[in-house]
């Protein structure tokens, strides 16, 4: 039985994820062996530079590999090392955000830092995962970490309120996945998504096949919760307006991409049979995510609120490229990937500078409270229209690139309409964003009694400054990344065609 | 040339805040400097090539999705462009005073604001263009809704969600285009090699009409056009003066300017089969915004109408599909820029003196505001198209292209012209004119020397292009020819017309040199009605070997609803154009 032992070259495949998995003990066992109340912020420090040795290993690490490894469950592709780093780069920039807001909102423990982690390497197994069940074990490892940080701040009722939603309806969530990877496997009789591709062609199971269609559905649900998409995205306001800001940050870009990764892994890899019908049904929920995350977006008055729609309005325009690769656009896959991680910096970013304000010791949420603080806080203010002009997917900036990519693929893959409702609601979209610009420099400020403060850790001011340029920097140069994302694709590709 | 703008506000941006005065001088040195390298650019373009591209500069910028950094000028965009940077260094100065708070960010928003409207008329990437024409809504928005007047949010909302709701639409069908050149070898966003390949491969019939509609309807709004007018009062009232200027003077062109770039060269057939519908909503946006204006209580709000209605003539003009209208159009353009520049700064100057825009407020101001009223004057006699002004030659030139293709739009948007006067001359009379009733108008001060300065270049230039038009349309004389043919011949048997070439040169010389008087040049237009109507081709005497298919073309051509009229004419508008050669 021992013969069975994975070999040292087989786990070098996983050494990123092996990596951000032991930190989190460490991180956990130097909040353990440190006295009370004494180990300030070096959970913080080790989490950052672990995870920096991750994002090194995760570069350098040979990946030319396009064999699945330990027993076909997981392979260290182009693919996998893309989405790696999204996932690497999501959590630091999360870790910076979280230092100085931990210590103010007064929950600042190591096990945070821990969770924080093993969620990463949960979304690290995902993006890596070629077999239903190592996909549902990185689903598992990452939603039952974020069900604890959700409710992390557990003093305010909302936070509480925010973990047990989660949890029930991830619970739900898990079981309509699992019972899809059940249908999947009932129907061809395995869980690898090469094997199902191939037995799925070898008896000539197809379109007709109820239990394999069902599975697939079910499959979408699941997939459809995680990465909230139209109609499976009703947790999503609470638990974002619930969680503890940096949470909120953390999940609305880590856990949704690494939904996207395996959303799409499945799909191209294994079912490529029902491309046809699952592309019809993806993109009539893109269509449907866009224009309910979209529209409801725009009577938000919180701005956590108006995030956590706009997160979805995001999925919907994610889940457009998703359906044109599908579909079998060339540039779907790559476009998913690019926006993926446009998304990363304009998004982590705005939640930094709502982050960033405080007033009487809470943060300022309610959008009329963001009243003259552009002029007030240049840099800050600058930082957040970055943002939100980028969100608004106007150039020059990530946003407007992402979307152009993922649109031109659409449109590649013959989606014209839905293509053009994205264009809409991306019209309707602009309104909600440029309202905090609005708000910021337009609006005379109301409370000017009550002082507005801001955080001053460095960590903070270094992460807006950092995804600020980003958004800049990816919207007008980003010839090096989607070359990444492209040979990502290719990894891809040939796997499929090599079989 | 492009980003020098941004230079000059990279320096503001770290220019500390107390040093005002250093920041405006920064702001007008940099938009000055822009405006001198534009002006040498006109200087070394060669007017005998206006319709080739010229100073062509290209880079590939993201190769994986075929987008290249691709700029050049030509007859088309050169004027614009220079037209752009004096408008800016005017509004520059124009804006010393009036902008009280927040100088330093006003001066950035403004020199970011003209990199993108010249990267607008400069982009011969798809992509590009798109990215100038929505970078650009930015520091737009900004500039109305910081400084702008009380209704400022609301109007910078309307103003960025129309425009967006167009523009996204004609993204969509920028990407198809990509895709459609794709047919003939690696896609590409570049305009020039997507128009060789059309021309080879036309588009299928529906797709054209589509995008043609997303194209025309993001023009249609940045015009504006009836019926997607109603951003424009809102936002010219509410935005400072200096945005207003750059509003009027040059945003509103970027539709024209789209409209002969790219919808008609692009999409010709679509714009034969839509050209009569465009023309009779410009029939209808200049009556009507001539009407809206006669009954105006606010003197900002009368001008943005009149608007309305002037860049209705420039919309006629482009669609009438003759060579001097479409050159009427250009200087229309121009013209507007400058004449509808200068009255919202001449507002703006008597709004930062009495505090209110009321017409009913004023009254009798020549007796005390002498140098102010000779200003306005001249202005809005430019405005109404006076002879001798500048206004006058656009119009004519628009009203004698558009006769020939449509005697009876043309006559309902003449009356345009007759309700302009009425409007501008009421107005002035109601403001300077009468007896001085009003006491708080008593104390008003004369314009100071800063004043002069911004009024007296743009009173200049309304001169010189009444007076010695030829200059000017020399520039742009042979683009707009081409286009017309572009849109006249049908596309699809590209060999069936051929770009004016050396033998059109002896039908030009052989047209009478009238135009030695520069101010006869504009009384011949007036009296023989020998203008270069229809193609070149259709006029070329010579008789060059592809002569006759193109008098068949022409003749056959839909819209060309009275080709022996055409043919009948010599070109002669070329007149002095073809002498200072």
């Amino acid at each position: 039985m021992f013969a069975n032992l994975p070999s040292g070259n087989e786990m070098l495949a996983i050494v990123p994820q092996m990596i951000v998995a032991v930190l989190a003990m460490v991180v956990l066992l130097i909040d353990a062996c440190a006295p009370k109340g004494s180990a300030g912020r070096a959970p913080a420090n080790v989490s950052l530079v672990g995870l920096l040795v991750a994002l090194v290993a995760t570069i350098t690490m040979a990946s030319s590999d396009t064999q699945p490894v330990l027993g076909g469950m997981v392979i260290s592709d182009h693919y996998a090392q893309f989405f790696n780093i999204i996932f690497i780069l999501t959590a630091i920039a999360a870790v910076m955000l979280s230092v100085e807001y931990l210590e103010r909102e007064g929950i600042s423990h190591g096990e945070y830092y821990a969770l924080l982690l093993l969620t990463t390497s949960g979304m690290m197994i995902m993006a890596a995962a070629t077999d239903l069940i190592a996909v549902f074990l990185g689903l598992e490892v990452l939603s039952i970490a974020l069900y604890i940080l959700a409710g992390y701040a557990r003093e305010r009722l909302a936070s509480e309120e925010a973990a047990i939603k989660y949890f029930l309806l991830g619970a739900f969530a898990s079981a309509f996945f699992l019972y899809g990877i059940a249908l999947v496997y009932g129907a061809t009789g395995t869980t690898s998504l090469e094997m199902i591709r191939e037995r799925i062609a070898r008896n000539g199971l197809g379109q007709g096949d109820a239990l394999l269609m069902m599975g697939a559905a079910l499959l979408i649900v699941g997939f459809g919760f995680k990465v909230a998409i139209v109609p499976f995205h009703l947790w999503t306001p609470d638990v974002y307006e619930g969680a503890p800001t940096t949470v909120t940050a953390f999940m609305s870009v880590g856990a949704k991409a690494a939904g996207f990764a395996a959303f799409l892994r499945v799909f191209l890899d294994g079912l490529p049979v029902l491309a046809d019908q699952s592309a019809q049904v993806l993109a009539a929920l893109a269509a449907l995510t866009m224009i309910v995350g979209n529209v409801v977006a725009i009577s938000q008055r919180n701005i956590k609120r108006m995030l956590a729609y706009s997160s979805i309005a995001h999925a919907g325009y994610l889940l457009v490229g998703l359906s044109a690769a599908v579909k079998g656009a060339q540039s779907g896959v790559p476009a998913v990937l690019f926006y993926s991680l446009g998304y990363l910096v304009m998004n982590m970013g705005a939640f930094a500078v709502v982050i960033a304000f405080r007033r009487r010791g809470e943060e300022v949420l309610e959008m009329n409270d963001y009243a003259g603080l552009g002029f007030r806080y240049p840099a800050l203010g600058a930082a957040m229209t970055v943002f939100m002009v980028s969100l608004a997917g106007l150039p020059p900036t990530v946003g407007f690139l992402g979307k152009l990519y993922l649109f031109s693929a659409a449109l590649d893959a013959g989606y014209t309409w839905l293509v053009i409702i994205a264009v809409l609601t991306s019209v309707v979209s602009v309104y909600y964003y440029l309202r905090v610009i609005v708000m910021m420099y337009m609006s005379p400020p109301e409370t000017e009694a009550e002082p507005t403060e801001l955080l001053s850790s460095s960590y903070l001011h270094i992460a807006i400054a950092l995804t600020a340029i980003g958004t800049v920097f990816l919207g007008l140069l980003p010839t090096g990344i989607l070359d990444m994302a492209n040979a990502a694709w290719q990894g891809i590709a040939q796997q499929i065609a090599a079989r | 040339m492009i980003f020098l703008p941004v230079v000059g506000a990279l320096i503001l941006a770290f220019m500390p805040r107390s040093r005002e005065e250093g920041q405006k001088r920064v702001a007008l040195g940099t938009s000055l400097l822009t405006f001198f390298a534009s002006v040498a650019a006109w200087a070394s373009f060669d007017p005998a090539q206006d319709d080739k591209y010229q100073f062509i500069e290209r880079y590939t910028w993201i190769p994986q999705l075929g987008i290249s950094y691709h700029v050049g000028v030509d007859g088309l965009s050169l004027l614009l462009v220079v037209l752009t940077t004096f408008l800016t260094a005017i509004a520059i100065l124009s804006a010393w005073t009036a902008v009280e708070r927040r100088v330093k960010e006003f001066m950035i928003f403004l020199l970011l604001l003209e990199t993108g409207m010249i990267g607008v008329f400069l982009s011969l990437d798809l992509i590009l263009f798109y990215i100038f024409w929505e970078a650009m809504l930015i520091p737009m928005y900004f500039l109305i809704g910081v400084w702008g007047g009380p209704r400022r949010i609301y109007a910078t909302i309307k103003f960025v969600l129309y425009t967006m709701a167009g523009s996204l639409l004609m993204l969509v069908a920028i990407i198809g285009l990509y895709f459609q050149s794709g047919a003939g070898g690696e896609r590409s966003f570049n305009l020039i090699e997507i128009q060789t390949r059309l021309a080879t491969n036309p588009l299928d019939p529906q797709v054209q009409m589509w995008m043609f509609l997303a194209f025309a309807l993001a023009f249609a709004i940045k015009v504006p056009m009836f019926p997607f007018h109603t951003w424009l009062p809102d936002a010219h009232v509410e935005a400072p003066t200096a945005g207003s200027v750059i509003l009027a003077g040059v945003l509103l062109k970027m539709g024209g300017y789209g409209f002969l770039r790219f919808c008609l060269p692009l999409f010709p057939d679509s714009a034969r089969q839509f050209a009569p519908t465009i023309m009779a909503l410009a029939v209808i946006g200049i009556i009507y915004g001539a009407l809206v204006a006669l009954v105006q209580r606010d003197v900002k709000k009368l001008v943005a109408y009149s608007s309305v209605s002037h860049l209705g003539f420039v919309v006629l003009g482009i669609f009438a599909f003759s060579a001097p209208a479409m050159e009427g159009a250009l200087l229309q353009m121009i013209n507007h820029g400058l004449s509808t520049g200068a009255l919202f700064l001449i507002v703006g100057m008597i709004y930062e003196r009495r505090h209110t825009r009321e017409i009913a407020e004023f009254g009798g101001l020549w007796k005390i505001l002498p140098i102010f009223a000779v200003y306005f004057l001249i202005t809005t006699l430019s405005s109404i198209g006076l002879p001798g002004l500048n206004g006058f030659v656009g119009e004519f030139l628009i009203l004698l292209g558009s006769f020939i293709r449509d005697p009876v739009m043309t006559a309902f948007a003449t009356t345009g012209v007759i309700l302009g006067a009425i409007y501008m001359l009421w107005m002035f009379q109601r403001v300077m004119q009468g007896p001085l009733e009003r006491p708080q108008n008593r104390g008003l001060r004369d314009l100071n020397g800063r004043e002069q300065c911004v009024l007296f270049p743009l009173a200049v230039a309304m001169f010189v292009i009444g007076l010695f038009p030829s200059p000017f349309l020399g520039t742009f004389d042979k683009t707009a020819v081409k286009i017309v043919e572009q849109v006249g011949a049908p596309i699809a048997r590209p060999d069936s017309w051929s770009p004016p070439g050396p033998e059109a040169a002896p039908a030009r010389t052989e047209a009478p040199a009238t135009g030695a008087a520069p101010l006869a040049a504009v009384a011949l237009a007036g009296d023989t009605p020998a203008a270069n109507l229809g193609t070149t081709a259709s006029a070329r005497p010579s008789p060059s070997p592809e002569s006759p298919p193109n008098r068949g073309a022409v003749a056959t051509r839909p819209n060309a609803r009275t080709p022996e009229r055409l043919n009948a004419r010599t070109p002669n508008t070329q007149g002095p154009a073809g002498e200072r050669r």
